[in-house]
């Protein structure tokens, strides 16, 4: 395998290459910009519909309480958590090719946090009367029951947004600092100077500054699966035959990790591309983030398996009608299709001709990240179609247009805040890049010679 | 007598550190070892060698965070609870401590976070003006060192810094 970066990269050089991608991004970028912008209006043209109208235009109904919404909150919840995986694990176990690629993690966890943010208010569906569902003392009799997974997905979200922000500000610093050194005049200038702080990288800054990082990271960690753990409560609480089921919080926590790399493949590639950071996004770096990609995969089927397995031969004869009903009735080519993108599919990311081949990898991490919306489906829509009781059965109910709209509009935010903050903020960690070019180049000078090299 | 600040800027971390153990060792009027500041475009943990251990409080800041925010969530909600009778519960625990638990943990994150972040910005002395010797040369490939003494010190220093190589030399008057 080839080197995550050259050594001989002059730092000078990395300043110029981070800061060219905040003015002159290929035409691409603009692209993009304009095709999220037109996914926002249809999303927008939705959702003031569904307004205006009534939640009735999503077709929901009785048996189907929740649907697309809530399956497309779970899977923007779950994107987010890459972002930690990469930047706070991986950070802790010292592996520096991260640090070409963490930054834009990070800001894909704070992006798709956001985006997740806005499904619970969409699904509300009476938006002026959204500050009934804040947990706080009040006489409208709609007391915040503490104890409820609902409940505590507000907090644990808001708890993961917040600190999300702060990691990657914290993290951004220095960065700002090299931006407010080198653009001379404009808003950009005031921007970087103000949220630089005046950093000038002293040796008491650093210090302080690397202790802060560790312990924000080793906080990061816990919270991140304890958020997707308490997404994963909401379901495995309840009564409902197929949620239920004990090994939901890591199923869960794993189909997030998941879902999240293949995006952080996926925006590897696009970035690569818009911003020309060929030097920085290298392909024994994608390399490495592909094998995690498959280890993650694997161990999302296994708990997938597990949690079948444990329907199966379990004694809830509901729960094991209703997987029988996922794999055969009228989910089955969406459940067959989730199992293929899901399992099948990263098997070839095995193969190592695939693990650098970036158009295929494109495709393939798109794909496997429909397999992971199609598993947030398949875990709300047939549970509500084949409930426990037969007169709440409703097979044939499927999500309006209004609601496919919104989902679809979602995907345009997201990118939408992403290529900004892309565009106005360093996606590259300059400073980090530094550290492993200099750390690099060190080992190599102290690598001790051997036999053949005189 | 009046102090002198100067900026020595070097291409080498190896030199700027010989350039530092030399300032310690040298006996310079006016001049305190503690005093100096080195500044680089990446961290340099390594300069401890030579400019001594110098303590960080922010996992103070974390500690205390932390607790008071789980302490806080804690109590607002098993008040809350407490308080209000007429939530109907059934025989159950009215403070039921397994699920407060979940929220406790939430915001012993939230709190540990945000005091860390509070710790950080006191410990480093941020926000802060910069300073009037501060080369935008720091924030790219170029280490700084800052140092102040006596008017009498300025030659000793320059000759140290020169000896190792120094790109530049900046000279302001103390305040």
């Amino acid at each position: 395998m080839g080197k995550d970066i050259r050594e001989d990269i002059a730092w000078a050089q990395i300043n110029k290459d981070v800061l060219k991608s905040l003015e002159s991004p290929r035409r691409m970028y603009w692209v993009i910009l304009f095709i999220a912008i037109a996914m926002i209006g249809v999303a927008v043209g939705c959702e003031i519909y569904q307004y205006t109208t009534g939640m009735g235009v999503a077709n929901k109904n009785n048996s189907h309480v929740w649907s697309l919404y809530i399956a497309t909150f779970i899977f923007w919840i779950g994107m987010s958590h890459s972002g930690t995986l990469l930047s706070a694990i991986l950070h802790l176990m010292h592996a520096d090719w991260r640090k070409p690629i963490y930054r834009f993690a990070e800001a894909m966890t704070t992006f798709s946090l956001m985006t997740a943010g806005l499904f619970v208010l969409v699904h509300l569906g009476r938006l002026w009367m959204v500050y009934y569902v804040m947990p706080y003392p009040n006489e409208r009799w709609v007391w915040p029951n503490f104890q409820s997974p609902l409940v505590w997905d507000m907090f644990a979200i808001a708890t993961y947004l917040s600190s999300s922000v702060l990691f990657l500000y914290v993290g951004m610093i220095p960065d700002l600092a090299i931006c407010r050194d080198n653009i001379h005049a404009g808003w950009r200038k005031k921007l970087y100077t103000v949220m630089s702080l005046g950093w000038e990288g002293t040796d008491r800054q650093w210090r302080n500054f690397r202790i802060t990082y560790l312990t924000i990271a080793c906080f990061l960690i816990p919270l991140a699966v304890s958020v997707h753990s308490i997404v994963a409560s909401d379901f495995a609480m309840s009564n409902m035959p197929g949620w239920h089921v004990t090994s939901f919080p890591p199923y869960f926590v794993a189909g997030a990790l998941y879902s999240g790399c293949a995006a952080i493949i996926t925006l590897f590639i696009i970035l690569r591309y818009v911003f020309k950071f060929e030097e920085y996004m290298t392909l024994p770096i994608m390399k490495k983030l592909v094998r995690l990609t498959f280890a993650i995969a694997m161990v999302w089927t296994y708990l997938n398996l597990i949690e079948f397995a444990s329907v199966w031969y379990g004694h809830d004869q509901t729960a094991k009608d209703q997987l029988i009903f996922k794999a055969t009735g009228p989910y089955a080519p969406y459940f067959w299709a989730m199992i293929f993108f899901g399992s099948i599919l990263p098997l070839m990311l095995a193969f190592k001709r695939f693990q650098t081949h970036l158009p295929i990898l494109f495709v393939v991490s798109i794909l496997l990240n429909v397999g992971m919306w199609l598993e947030r489906w398949m875990i709300i829509s047939p549970s509500f179609a084949h409930g426990h009781y037969p007169w709440t059965w409703d097979h044939d109910q499927w999500p309006s247009l209004v609601q496919w709209g919104i989902v679809f509009g979602s995907f345009g935010w997201f990118t939408l805040l992403f290529m900004v903050f892309c565009k106005v903020f360093p996606s590259v960690s300059m400073y980090e890049v530094k550290e492993m070019v200099y750390h690099r180049s060190l080992a190599l000078k102290h690598k001790p010679a051997v036999k053949g090299d005189y | 007598m009046s102090q002198r600040h100067l900026l020595a800027l070097f291409n080498d971390f190896d030199e700027a550190v010989a350039a530092i153990a030399e300032l310690r060792g040298a006996n310079i009027k006016g001049f305190d070892i503690d005093d100096l500041i080195l500044k680089s475009p990446i961290e340099h943990p390594e300069v401890e060698k030579v400019l001594g251990d110098k303590p960080v409080n922010v996992q103070w800041f974390t500690l205390i965070g932390a607790c008071m925010g789980g302490l806080l969530a804690f109590f607002l909600v098993a008040s809350a609870q407490a308080n209000f009778f007429s939530q109907i519960k059934g025989g159950k625990p009215i403070v039921p401590l397994p699920p407060d638990f979940v929220l406790t943990y939430e915001m012993f994150i939230l709190g540990g976070v945000f005091i860390t972040i509070l710790g950080f910005l006191i410990c480093a002395g941020l926000p802060a003006k910069r300073s009037p010797l501060y080369s935008a040369k720091v924030s790219e490939d170029q280490i700084g060192i800052l140092v102040q003494g006596d008017e009498s010190a300025v030659a000793i220093f320059k000759t140290i810094f020169t000896k190792h190589k120094a790109l530049e030399i900046q000279e302001e008057a103390g305040k």
